[in-house]
């Protein structure tokens, strides 16, 4: 049943380039999928482990740097008199570079930010991505600043007896980024089913319980910090050989407010929850646009994420699974509500 | 040497209106364990209110510190009252995210009604600069650092000296053992929020002055905000009033010795070196929340 509804939705959604022809909305899309992408990284760490990271960009905008830098090469000065150049490599080579360096950022942030819990741990974690974001305005000779870095290569797959294939127009990358997120949900799918995502689960609900019946706090939440962060890398790489150009700005805490509002709204800790949240959220600015002026959408964006939060504080996914259950039978009804209560924890 | 000097003077200036910033933020986190992503935006609206009396409605510079200090009373309470008090008892993820909307949407409104144009207020103090030997100071930033050390001051009585204060350092301890002595935690709770953001929007009306005023202009204040609470330790009004000229010091030193492109980064660093070494803070004998 729930199979068949994932390859329903996947059908339907691999469809939409073959009718879909305006080119404004295919954009939309596109980025949104991307954004989407990070949105199931960060409910990795915010869902499943319970730990709010407001840095994530951090990850995302260092996956697009890297897979840049490396497409595109550079030259730039160290302390001391040291150069550091490097000629430019094909993109799917900083593709695969930026999912490794996002993870190994994932590894080190985390290492140090799991010390602290709570609103510490908000704090530290937007201290990393500001930190991040001021090196990336700052560091000008590797990453031209303000200057932005452009003519970013489009990613190309090379196809064995046939050269490669250059995803270069929109209907090419709309397939990249649903392929890329395809796996990616089928990768966190597949963690939180196992006995690692038990051990996420077991030490969100209770840690010092968890620590009790011997889950290694520090190994677990760190993992899941690596994994979320070479997937937020991924999106980010994405995002840079699609837009072609990336400045600091990409880094703004904005955008990982508007991942958090995807995992929130869409319902946290479950699968679902971060692509209905992120189709809505990545959408709506293209419904308003025409009705609103762009400060006044962001007016209606923070007014969302507040009735969001008093109405449906659990998510919509959560919230209209249990409606569902409860419809559906009576009396096994009370069982379901009662199961899907328990902070809706099991995923959709 | 004088240039080490004129550092020091700078940071005295800039270190008063951090200590206002971060007294106001440490008070409402000490006391509500709400994380106020608004206190940047009342900081922004302390400026703009500046900006409204005297350059549009054109009064006299000394009324209007006053008037938005009061009218950064007003916000922060009508904040409390709507968003704040429905969701007590909810976890703090969930009022973190609600203050965000908040932010995200007052911010946007601020562009809508006074576009990202920067503004800036005209003052009663003469241009020359006081010149002391080697250094030299505005009379502008000298005002502000005596009207800093004023309201620091007052908010020390406040809570030290009166019924109010007392009620709401017993919150602080215990917010159920209070309640049982009789104290009233609602009101506490609406008075702190309040307090803090008048706190917040005095900063804003002293430093808007200063430089320009422009709608972005509180995120940064509220990371400083942050940076401060957490060097001085959570509800630590003295650690808050030290927070607040460490971090003038380290970001004056480092936009002198370092580079200036540097300079906001020093907040963000000092948050993650004291969070990792010393979680509790620099000063704090109360434990840690979270």
């Amino acid at each position: 049943m729930r199979a068949a509804v994932t390859i329903l939705v996947v059908a339907a959604l691999a469809s939409v380039p073959l009718w879909l022809r305006d080119p404004y909305l295919l954009n939309a899309l596109i980025t949104t999928g991307i954004f989407v992408i990070g949105a199931m990284s960060l409910n990795l760490l915010l869902g499943f482990t319970g730990q709010l990271s407001l840095g994530h960009i951090a990850f995302f905008g260092i996956g697009a740097y890297v897979s840049a830098l490396t497409s595109l090469g550079f030259d730039a000065g160290l302390p001391g008199g040291f150069r550091l150049v490097h000629t430019s490599w094909p993109p799917i080579a900083g593709f695969v570079l930026a999912i490794l360096v996002a993870g190994s950022c994932g590894y080190f942030v985390g290492l140090l930010s799991f010390r602290v819990r709570g609103a510490y741990f908000v704090i530290v974690t937007i201290s990393f991505a500001e930190v991040v974001r001021l090196v990336a305005l700052n560091w000008v000779e590797l990453t031209q600043g303000p200057l932005a870095l452009t003519n970013i290569p489009s990613i190309a797959l090379p196809l064995p007896g046939f050269g490669e294939l250059t995803l270069r127009t929109k209907f090419h990358n709309y397939y990249l980024v649903l392929v890329v997120a395809l796996i990616a949900y089928l990768l966190i799918a597949r963690l939180v089913h196992s006995h690692f995502g038990r051990a996420m689960r077991g030490l969100m609900e209770n840690e010092t319980l968890a620590v009790s019946v011997g889950i290694d706090v520090t190994r677990t939440l760190t993992l899941a910090a690596v994994i979320s962060a070479a997937i937020a890398g991924a999106a980010g790489s994405l995002y840079a050989h699609y837009i072609r150009i990336i400045d600091p700005e990409v880094f703004a805490f904005i955008n990982t407010v508007t991942m958090v509002i995807m995992v929130i709204s869409g319902g946290k800790g479950s699968l679902a929850g971060p692509v209905v949240g992120g189709l809505i959220f990545g959408l709506l600015p293209v419904a308003l646009r025409p009705v609103m002026a762009p400060e006044a959408q962001w007016i209606a964006y923070g007014g969302v994420l507040i009735a969001i939060l008093f109405v449906l504080p659990r998510g919509i996914v959560p919230s209209l699974a249990q409606r569902f259950a409860r419809r559906r039978s009576g009396a096994a009804a009370l069982a379901t509500a009662a199961l899907t209560d328990t902070g809706a924890k099991e995923p959709a | 040497m004088s240039e080490f000097l004129q550092h020091l003077v700078n940071m005295l200036v800039l270190g008063g209106t951090y200590a206002l910033l971060g007294i106001g933020l440490t008070l409402i986190f000490g006391i509500m364990n709400v994380v106020n992503f608004t206190h940047g935006v009342l900081y922004t609206f302390g400026a703009y209110i500046m900006f409204i009396v005297v350059q549009q409605l054109g009064l006299n510079f000394f009324v209007a510190l006053p008037v938005a200090v009061l009218a950064g009373w007003l916000l922060g309470a009508a904040i409390e009252l709507t968003l704040l008090r429905p969701l007590r008892g909810s976890d703090i993820d969930t009022t973190m995210l609600v203050m965000i909307g908040a932010w995200i949407a007052m911010q946007s409104g601020a562009l809508w009604i006074w576009g990202g144009v920067a503004k800036s207020v005209a003052t009663p103090f003469p241009e020359a600069p006081l010149v002391l030997g080697p250094v030299s100071v505005s009379w502008l930033r000298l005002f502000v650092l005596a009207a800093a050390a004023m309201l620091i001051l007052v908010t020390y009585l406040l809570i030290n000296k009166t019924s109010l204060g007392r009620a709401m350092r017993a919150t602080f301890q215990d917010h159920d053992t209070a309640s049982l002595m009789g104290v009233n935690v609602d009101m506490i709770y609406t008075s702190t929020f309040a307090i803090g953001s008048s706190l917040a929007a005095a900063a804003g009306a002293l430093l808007g002055p200063v430089y320009v005023i422009f709608p972005q202009m509180g995120d940064l204040a509220a990371v400083k905000a942050f940076a401060i609470v957490i060097l001085g330790g959570l509800g630590n009004i003295t650690g808050a009033v030290i927070g607040g000229f460490i971090l003038a010091l380290a970001e004056e030193l480092g936009a002198g010795y370092v580079s200036s492109g540097y300079r906001d980064a020093m907040g963000f660093v000092i948050i993650i070196a004291v969070l990792i070494f010393r979680p509790t803070g620099l000063f704090a004998r109360a434990e840690r929340v979270g």
